[in-house]
C-alpha cells in the first residue's frame, strides 16, 4: 500500500491549470490541499504542515511561471525548495572540545536505535576525524544493553567503558570521563537508556549526566518512522536536556520520514546523520534535498523537472506548436525536437520518471532503442534543405540517395517518411480537437510511435 | 443511559475488570492529556455540531496518527450518525465518537483478541521491525502465561543483533522460564527447529519465539522470516498458532505498510501495540484494524512486568475518554440533585 506521491496527487490539479502564465490564488489553494495531504501522509505533524503550507502559499501566489515549467510544476518546485531550506540551513560540523575529552551524549526513546548509532558514530569519528572514541555503557535498565554495546565495541575494536548495572548512570559517566583522560581517549560517547520524554525521574538523570561536563554534542536519536508524536518527543527532550543535533535512524526502510521536518521545525536543531542500514558503517551525512524529495514521495519527478528546466527551451516549444497548427512542421523542427528530448537523458528512463508512468503496464520492460534515434537523425541529415521542408518531393531516386548517404535502407527511409506524415496528420487532428476544448496539447505526441 | 455510563457499570463490581481498567486509565494518562483534552476543548468551544466542529475533530484524529483515509471514512460515519440520532449538542458527540471507535476495534468479532491456545504445544511467533519492543513483550507475555499456570519456553531467534540473546536470557531468568538459544550469528531457523523439538520433548504448553527486528522492505530478511515460519509449521502441524506483530505506538503511517507486508509473509494473527504509555496515540492501529482486519491483542501500558494487558476496545476507549466520563457523571449528578 504505497502512498501516492505528491506529484501523482498534483497531476489532476495540474492538468486543469496548465498553460497559465501566472499562478493565481485559487490554483495555489487547490494545490496546497494536495500538498497538505501528501505531507500528513508522510507523517509530518499537522501543525507543522499548516505553518508550512501557509508560508509556501504566500510565496507561490503571483509568482511568474518559469518558461519551462507548468504552474503545477512550479508550485512543486517552490514546495520542494522551501522544504529543503527548512531542513537544511547552515551545516554545522560536529563540535570537538578544545579541552579533552570531547563528550557526546546519545538520548532518545526506547528502541530508537541509540546503542547501534553509538557504535556507528564512533566508527565514523575514528575513520573520518581520526578520533579515539570511548563507548560508555550507561544504559543500566534494559536487560543486556551493556552486553550489546560491548559486542559492538568488540566488532569495531573500540574500548567500551562499562561498570555493570550496580552504579548509577551518572556515576558511570563521571568515571568514564576520568578514564578517558588517563587513557588519552579524546572522544567519549555516552549511550544512555531509552526513556519516555514524559518520565520526569529519568529526564532528571540526563540533566545530571549533562551537568558533569558540558557535553559538546547531545544527539537526539529518532526513529524515522515516528508519526505525529515526533514533535512532542523532540520538544520535551530539547527543553529538558537541550539537544544539539538529531540522528534519524532506520531510514533504509520505506517510510517517508516526515518526522524529520517536524523535529527540525520545532527544535530548530540540525539533523546531522541518518542511519541507512544495519552495518556499522551505515551512518551517513544528512542531505536536506534528498529528504525533501523523499517526504514528498517524488524524487524522480523533481529531477525530471530539473532536467526539463535545463534542457527544454519553452520558447522554441511554442514555435513548434505554432508550426504544428499551421502544418509548417518540417524535418528540421523534428530534429530540433529530438535533440531536446535526447538532452534530457535516456528515453526509457525519462518515461519512467513521468508521474503515473509506473501505472502503465509493461513500461517497466520498455526499452527504447537509442540507436534507432541515431538512424532517424542520420536519415534526416542526408536530406537536402528542400527535401526537409517539402518532403513530398522525395521520389524513388531521392530515397535511394538518402538511404545511401545515411547508411540505411530504402525501407528505413520509407518508414520515417510515413511516420512523419502520420505524425503531422495526428498533430493537426489533435490541435483541432484541443483547440475546441480550449486545452493546450501535449509536448511531443507521436514521438513514441516512431521508436517502436 | 450514556455510552460511558454503560461501560463504567459493566466494569464495576468485577474486581479484576476494575483493576485492569485502572491500568488502562493510568497507562493512557499521557495519551489522554493530548487526545481527550483536545476533544474536551473542542466540545467546550463549539456549542453546535457543525462543519467547523467536524473539521477540527478531523484534525485531532489526524494528530493521533489515524491517517487520512480512515479519518475521512470515520468522519463520514460520524456525520451520518449525528444526523441520524439528531445530535445537536456537542457534549453528546463524545459518546458517539467513542461508540464508533469501539465498533471499529471490535469489528463484530467477539473475543478474537484472546490468544488461540491449543491442546498440547502452542507456538507463538513474535515479529516486527527493529526497536519496537519484541523481546520485552515476550518477557511480559511469558510472565503472564506463567502466572496463568502454563509452562513456558522461549526461543532466542534474534541471532543478529548484538546482545539480543542475552536480553532474552535475562528475561528468562527474571520470569523463571527456559530459554533455548544458540550462538550469535547462527541460523535462526535452526534455533527454531531446536526450540520446537525440545518444547515438544519437555511437554511445555507455550513456546514463544523471538525473531530479529527487520524492516519490511528488506526482501532477504523477510524471506528468512518465511523460512522460520515454515520450519515451525513443519515440526508442529498448525503452528505457529499465533503470529504477533509488535508495533510501536509512536510509529506513523508506515505501520500500515509494516502490517501489510508482515501479514503477507507470516500471516500475522494479531498486533501487540507497545509503548502506549508515552504521549503517542497509536491511532494507526485503528486504520490497520479497519483496512487489514488484524485485531489488536495486547497493549503495552508501562515498563512493569504486568503492564502488558490484553487489548479491550471498551477499556481502551474508556481510558481515552475517562475524563469525559467523569464530567458527564458530574453533570448528571448535578441534574439529579436539582
Amino acid at each position: 500500500m504505497a502512498f501516492e506521491g505528491l506529484s501523482e496527487r498534483l497531476q489532476g490539479t495540474m492538468t486543469k491549470i496548465k498553460g497559465k502564465g501566472k499562478v493565481n490564488e485559487a490554483d495555489v489553494k487547490e494545490m496546497m490541499r494536495e500538498v497538505r495531504f501528501a505531507l500528513i501522509e508522510a507523517d509530518v505533524n499537522l501543525k507543522v504542515v499548516k505553518e508550512f503550507v501557509k508560508k509556501v502559499s504566500e510565496r507561490a501566489v503571483g509568482e511568474d511561471v518559469m518558461e519551462s515549467l507548468t504552474p503545477g510544476q512550479q508550485v512543486v518546485k517552490i514546495v520542494k525548495d522551501e522544504l529543503t531550506e527548512l531542513m537544511g540551513g547552515e551545516e554545522r560540523k560536529i563540535e570537538f572540545s578544545t579541552k579533552q575529552p570531547t563528550v557526546i551524549m546519545m538520548v532518545g526513546l526506547q528502541g530508537a536505535g541509540k546503542t547501534t548509532t553509538t557504535g556507528k558514530l564512533a566508527n565514523l569519528l575514528r575513520r573520518k576525524h581520526n578520533r579515539k572514541p570511548l563507548l560508555v555503557a550507561a544504559d543500566v535498565y534494559r536487560p543486556a544493553a551493556i552486553q550489546q554495546l560491548e559486542t559492538i565495541g568488540k566488532q569495531l575494536s573500540l574500548p567500551v567503558f562499562s561498570k555493570g548495572t550496580e552504579l548509577s548512570p551518572v556515576e558511570i559517566a563521571r568515571q568514564a570521563i576520568e578514564h578517558a583522560k588517563t587513557e588519552h581517549l579524546d572522544t567519549v560517547i555516552i549511550d544512555t537508556a531509552g526513556r519516555l520524554h514524559v518520565d520526569e525521574a529519568l529526564m532528571q538523570e540526563l540533566k545530571d549526566i549533562r551537568a558533569l561536563k558540558e557535553p559538546d554534542e547531545i544527539f537526539l536519536v529518532v526513529d524515522a518512522m515516528t508519526g505525529q508524536d515526533a514533535v512532542n518527543v523532540a520538544q520535551n527532550f530539547d527543553e529538558a536536556v537541550g539537544i544539539s543535533g538529531v540522528v534519524l535512524t532506520k531510514l533504509d526502510g520505506d517510510t517517508r520520514g516526515g518526522a524529520a521536518l517536524s523535529i527540525r521545525s520545532v527544535t530548530q536543531k540540525p539533523i546531522k546523520f541518518v542511519g541507512m542500514g544495519e552495518k556499522m558503517d551505515a551512518l551517513e551525512a544528512f542531505h536536506p534535498e534528498r529528504m525533501a524529495s523523499r517526504i514528498l514521495g517524488m524524487g524522480d519527478m523533481l529531477s525530471l523537472i530539473e532536467k526539463a528546466q535545463s534542457s527544454v527551451d519553452e520558447t522554441k516549444a511554442k514555435e513548434l506548436e505554432e508550426k504544428f497548427r499551421t502544418s509548417t512542421f518540417t524535418f528540421d523542427d523534428f530534429l530540433e525536437q529530438m535533440s531536446q528530448v535526447k538532452q534530457m537523458g535516456p528515453l526509457d528512463e525519462i518515461l519512467k520518471m513521468l508521474p503515473g508512468a509506473n501505472k502503465i503496464k509493461g513500461l517497466e520492460n520498455a526499452k527504447v532503442d537509442e540507436s534507432q534515434m541515431d538512424r532517424v537523425e542520420a536519415i534526416i541529415y542526408s536530406m537536402t534543405t528542400k527535401e526537409k521542408t517539402t518532403p513530398e518531393i522525395i521520389n524513388a531516386n531521392r530515397k535511394k540517395r538518402i538511404a545511401k548517404g545515411s547508411g540505411t535502407s530504402i525501407q528505413d527511409v520509407n518508414r520515417l517518411l510515413k511516420q512523419f506524415e502520420d505524425m503531422k496528420k495526428m498533430m493537426k487532428q489533435m490541435s483541432g480537437m484541443t483547440n475546441k476544448k480550449g486545452k493546450k496539447k501535449m509536448g511531443m505526441p507521436g514521438l513514441d510511435s516512431l521508436f517502436k | 443511559m450514556s455510552f460511558f455510563k454503560k461501560l463504567k457499570e459493566k466494569f464495576a463490581g468485577n474486581a479484576e475488570a476494575e483493576e485492569s481498567t485502572e491500568k488502562y486509565k493510568e497507562g493512557l494518562a499521557k495519551t489522554r492529556t493530548g487526545f481527550t483534552s483536545k476533544i474536551n476543548d473542542l466540545v467546550a468551544k463549539y456549542r453546535k455540531v457543525d462543519e467547523d466542529f467536524f473539521e477540527e475533530l478531523e484534525e485531532i484524529l489526524l494528530q493521533a496518527d489515524v491517517g487520512f483515509e480512515t479519518v475521512l471514512e470515520l468522519m463520514d460515519d460520524l456525520r451520518f450518525e449525528v444526523q441520524r440520532k439528531n445530535v445537536k449538542d456537542t457534549s453528546n458527540v463524545q459518546s458517539v465518537i467513542s461508540e464508533k471507535l469501539v465498533e471499529i476495534y471490535q469489528a463484530g468479532e467477539a473475543e478474537i483478541n484472546e490468544i488461540n491456545f491449543v491442546e498440547g504445544l502452542t507456538v507463538i511467533l513474535m515479529v516486527g521491525v527493529n526497536g519496537v519492543g519484541k523481546t520485552t513483550t515476550i518477557g511480559k507475555l511469558a510472565h503472564r502465561f506463567k502466572n496463568e499456570g502454563k509452562t513456558v519456553m522461549l526461543a532466542a531467534g534474534d541471532t543478529f543483533r548484538a546482545g539480543a540473546i542475552e536480553q532474552l536470557d535475562v528475561w528468562g531468568q527474571r520470569v523463571g522460564v527456559d530459554v533455548i538459544k544458540q550462538s550469535e550469528g547462527s541460523d535462526p531457523a535452526a534455533v527454531m527447529y531446536d526450540a520446537v523439538r525440545s518444547a515438544k520433548s519437555r511437554g511445555v504448553d507455550v513456546l514463544i519465539c523471538d525473531t530479529a527486528g527487520r524492516l519490511q522492505n528488506k526482501v532477504n530478511l523477510m524471506n528468512e522470516l518465511q523460512k522460520v515460519h515454515r520450519v515451525i509449521s513443519r515440526e508442529v502441524p498448525g503452528a505457529p498458532h499465533e503470529v504477533l506483530l509488535a508495533l510501536d505506538a509512536t510509529t506513523g503511517q508506515n505501520a500500515m505498510i509494516q502490517a501489510q507486508t508482515f501479514k503477507e509473509v507470516t500471516d500475522v494473527t494479531g498486533i501487540v501495540l507497545t509503548k502506549l504509555d508515552g504521549t503517542a496515540k497509536g491511532g494507526i492501529v485503528l486504520a490497520i484494524r479497519n483496512k487489514l482486519k488484524i485485531p489488536v491483542k495486547y497493549v503495552g501500558l508501562g515498563e512493569k512486568l504486568d503492564d502488558l494487558q490484553p487489548f479491550d476496545a471498551q477499556k481502551y476507549v474508556y481510558g481515552l475518554f475517562a475524563e469525559g466520563l467523569d464530567k458527564e457523571q458530574q453533570l448528571e449528578d448535578a441534574q439529579t440533585d436539582k
